[in-house]
């Protein structure tokens, strides 16, 4: 009877401790830093100024900070305002909670979790009544879509991203039929891996489209080619849900 | 006692007395005895985690397939020469199914896509840990000696490096921290040794300060001292937090050691005082104050040297060093000297001798004198320095290993001036004085250790870097590559680095473009930089006029690129002298000038070729032939390409433009022979004066 119980109530117990410590370090942290910072202004809404939208490996920290900026009723920054940065588990802020600077503006260094994918960040501050939110999107790339990235930038971004900066100027415009933007989800959500696959390594004459899109079949392996698709994937918004495949139901 | 007695023979006579009751009740105790390890594995945890992956795949569409592919018990990955005995998989049971993709739970997660299945490597080799444990907590987080906690995401690409000692396009991270390992000097205060047994080399360029008085003055050196990144924000050079006091003296004894070399502005002005070569103050040309920008965008010094904007943004290139306040730190006379001829106050900078003329000389120089900050360094006056002052200097210089980076006169460089760090991706955590409060893993160490080295106690020499914090992070996986386990590991597995050759081409034109400095952007034979193309089959791609008057004017082939080739006023023998050792030598032997298509064709051959470039290969949505309606912006020009590249490479290239230069982003296009040969005709008619092709 005994042998049966011990293991159960140390499992339990370890549970119990376990749960403890969790508690414990979820209160600890918020706790020190709502004590320590004091908010002098409320503010009416809050904005992203910049950081938001990026694309960042697994587990490491973003290339800028994410800035938002608490406003009063009538869009004027505010000082001083109480801003707390909230995530799904894995993503971390550096600081989490903060005051508004004198440009009413916070700034964090955002670490994506340990999971490829889209993490759904909020921000947000007290507020005159309630408190009030800002939704911010950030993508983490594992290590085949992280290659990928790397592929589309050298060889796909110059015609397929419209956007031009100064180091890079852009070849979208100079095009006759114009590609499509890995971000356009609409066209690219109706295409298959296979169509993908084939385009990509016959050129747009493969599936009827402009000889254009040049054939990258001799020039890239099939692993990077799939390394290609799978970024293309991770960028998809709405995102990607091949045929097919059957999901879990709660 | 008696009675004790008493009691245990009528328990003994209860139990044992009957002999049928004694063979029952010693079966009884054998059926527990036997029944102690099932029930702990039953219980145990690798067997919970089984249980609840088989309840959460039970109701997935796929759930009969994914069950038939499941097997209960420990799972164990054996690979005595990898020295692998994994069992992680034994709760990670999902690694390899596919439908688990968008299962976040863990131990349940499907594995992302990479090169080396499981099966084939194992875990720990990448991840770190315990494989043979069969606990989270042993596996996952153990301290205890010899082991170590696994390696957190953050750095994971620190297990790719334990193997790949080269630069892989997957793993940004590793590759930055080993550049910056070679370019801050970290490797050459700490030795650090691959496991083939090669060194880390230092590919920075610190400033030999032998000569340092005639470049600046003490109190700048005082004031850069003090606080690098105050003159320059991008310098690799560290901060060692000096006192006023410290600063003063190293800034006196570097003065007061510092020898005037042959060539420096001091010799020159005693020697050549009626001479009206540049670099005499007294005979200085007339400057040109509204030249002096376009000159220094002409010269595209941008694209070595960076410059601090308005917007407070650095931009430019990081090979030179950045000259946001160049202004506050040379002697007028010596950066004459230096824009004259840079080889002459250093002979091994990558800097080009640009051949100015006089007149530009003092423009530039003028324009980046005025590139200064009035407020830097104003408050910086020094007393004369007393010998004891020099003395200490000295000392400090030789305690702080300044000459482990910079060559001073009076002072050795110093051997093995800070730990080895071969290894200090498994110190043993036991050997490491953690902090209080730190968490106890090599990373966190390595981490605190580039952030705050001076937090380890006072007598830790290792200056303060400028990093920021994803800098860090690259350096960390980087230093966390470096592991025991990774010289254990079987040859045929590890990819070796790929080095620099010390290829240096003979003769005059070897002097020549050294002079140029033609390896600080260019590529030849396995040496110098990435910034512009690869030499090493230019002899056997262009055409040699067009090479002649490429070097003499570098119009650009590229018109979206901001760093352009600059020109460097070459004379003509020099120039000639250039070129022909460029088409002589930089053949390659799989471009064949005999067998290849000629440079004039008929006609038709040039018309079929017009049609394949526009409509089957869709050439112009890369490339521009008539200015008017092609637009493609990508690749070269080649309105004039026909003057511009041999008909044999044409001919090569389009046939398989990665085999003459790897990497480049031009596809094959699996061009048939005819078409290439096609294609190469309309190309070779471009001639660009002769209007478009074969238009009409």
């Amino acid at each position: 009877m005994m042998k049966r119980v011990t293991p159960r109530t140390l499992r339990s117990s370890a549970c119990l401790a376990l749960l403890a410590v969790v508690v414990l370090a979820g209160c600890k942290h918020p706790g020190q830093s709502t004590t320590a910072l004091k908010p002098t202004a409320t503010g009416a809404a809050i904005v992203e100024t910049s950081g938001g939208h990026q694309l960042g490996s697994t587990g490491t920290e973003l290339k800028d900070p994410l800035i938002v900026q608490v406003n009063d009723e009538q869009g004027t920054a505010v000082a001083g305002a109480l801003v707390e940065f909230q995530s799904p588990a894995g993503v971390t802020f550096e600081p989490a909670t903060m005051l508004t600077d004198a440009s009413g503006q916070a700034t964090t260094a955002v670490t994506l979790g340990s999971i490829a994918g889209r993490y759904q960040l909020a921000a947000s501050t007290a507020g005159k009544s309630k408190p009030v939110a800002l939704d911010i999107v950030e993508t983490a790339l594992g290590y085949q879509q992280r290659v990928g990235s790397i592929l589309a930038d050298k060889y796909c971004t110059r015609c397929h991203d419209p956007e031009s900066s100064a180091e890079r100027v852009s070849n979208y415009d100079n095009l006759e039929t114009k590609p499509h933007p890995f971000t356009d989800s609409n066209t690219l959500n109706k295409m298959t891996d296979a169509d993908l696959t084939a385009i990509i390594q016959y050129g747009g004459p493969a599936l009827h489209r402009s000889a254009l899109m040049p054939p990258y079949g001799k020039t890239l392996t099939l692993a990077e080619v799939r390394a290609l698709i799978a970024y293309t994937r991770a960028l998809a918004d709405p995102p990607y849900q091949p045929a097919g495949t059957v999901y879990a139901h709660k | 006692m008696q009675f004790i007695r008493k009691y245990l023979s009528s328990a003994w006579h209860t139990l044992f007395g009957d002999p049928v009751r004694a063979f029952g009740i010693v079966s009884l105790v054998l059926l527990l005895a036997l029944a102690v390890t099932p029930t702990k594995e039953h219980f145990s945890e690798w067997h919970g985690y089984q249980r609840n992956y088989l309840s959460l795949i039970r109701d997935r569409g796929d759930a009969v397939s994914m069950r038939r592919r499941f097997e209960p018990g420990i799972h164990q990955i054996w690979m005595p020469a990898l020295g692998v005995v994994d069992r992680c998989t034994t709760c990670h049971v999902g690694l390899n199914e596919a439908s688990l993709a968008d299962e976040h739970q863990q131990p349940f997660r499907k594995h992302p896509a990479i090169p080396h299945p499981v099966e084939g490597f194992g875990c720990v080799i990448c991840h770190g840990g315990q494989g043979a444990a069969t606990t989270v907590s042993e596996a996952h987080f153990s301290e205890r000696d010899g082991e170590a906690p696994i390696l957190p995401t953050r750095y994971i690409e620190a297990g790719c490096g334990q193997c790949h000692q080269n630069e892989m396009a997957g793993t940004p991270q590793l590759n930055l921290g080993r550049t910056m390992l070679t370019r801050y000097g970290c490797v050459r205060c700490h030795s650090i040794t691959r496991p083939d047994g090669s060194k880390l080399m230092p590919t920075d360029h610190p400033p030999s300060l032998i000569h340092i008085a005639d470049k600046t003055s003490r109190e700048w050196i005082y004031s850069w001292l003090k606080d690098p990144q105050a003159y320059a924000a991008t310098t690799t050079m560290p901060n060692y937090k000096l006192s006023d006091q410290d600063a003063s003296d190293i800034s006196a004894y570097l003065v007061s050691s510092s020898k005037p070399q042959p060539g420096d502005t001091a010799a020159v002005d005693v020697k050549t005082a009626s001479a009206g070569k540049a670099g005499n103050p007294a005979a200085k040309p007339a400057a040109n104050p509204a030249d002096g920008a376009s000159l220094y965008g002409q010269s595209y010094c941008s694209s070595c040297h960076a410059v601090q904007n308005a917007a407070g943004n650095v931009v430019g290139g990081n090979v030179g060093p950045e000259l946001t306040r160049i202004g506050n730190k040379v002697k007028p006379e010596w950066l004459n000297a230096w824009l004259n001829n840079p080889r002459i106050y250093d002979v091994t900078t990558p800097m080009p001798h640009y051949r100015f003329t006089p007149q530009q000389i003092a423009t530039l120089s003028d324009y980046l004198h005025s590139k200064s900050d009035a407020d830097y360094g104003a408050n910086v006056q020094l007393a004369a320095a007393t010998p004891q002052q020099i003395a200490r200097g000295r000392r400090l210089i030789i305690d702080g290993g300044c000459a482990a980076c910079h060559e001073i006169n009076g002072v050795q460089t110093p051997q093995n001036f800070a730990p080895d760090l071969s290894n200090i991706g498994s110190k043993p955590l036991a050997q490491i004085a953690f902090l209080p409060g730190m968490q106890h893993t090599v990373s966190t160490y390595i981490v605190s250790k580039i952030r705050q080295p001076r937090a380890f106690g006072g007598a830790v020499k290792m200056p303060q870097f400028a990093l920021s914090n994803a800098q860090t992070d690259a350096l960390t996986t980087a230093l966390l590559a470096q592991t025991a386990r990774s010289r254990t590991i079987p040859d045929t597995l590890r990819v070796a680095a790929t080095a620099d050759t010390n290829y240096q081409p003979a003769g005059h034109a070897g002097k020549l473009m050294t002079e140029l400095a033609c390896f600080s952007c260019h590529r030849i034979n396995g040496r110098g930089g990435d910034m512009a193309p690869d030499l090493t089959y230019e002899g056997s791609s262009v055409q040699r006029q067009w090479l002649t008057d490429f070097l003499k004017n570098p119009n650009t082939l590229r018109p979206s690129l901001i760093r352009r080739m600059p020109r460097f006023n070459l004379s003509d023998s020099d120039n000639k002298e250039l070129t022909d050792y460029m088409l002589a030598v930089y053949q390659t032997p799989t471009v064949d000038p005999d067998t290849a298509p000629s440079a004039t064709n008929p006609a038709q051959v040039v018309e079929q070729g017009r049609q394949l470039f526009y409509s089957k290969f869709a050439c112009q949505s890369c490339h521009i032939v008539d200015t008017k309606t092609d637009k493609g912006y990508i690749g070269p020009t080649l309105t004039h390409v026909g003057s511009r590249l041999t008909p044999a490479w044409t001919y090569a290239w389009l046939k398989d433009p990665q085999a003459l230069r790897p990497g480049t982003t031009e596809p094959n296009q699996k061009m048939s022979d005819d078409d290439a040969r096609a294609v190469t005709a309309f190309l070779m008619s471009l001639k660009g004066t002769a209007g478009i092709g074969a238009k009409q």
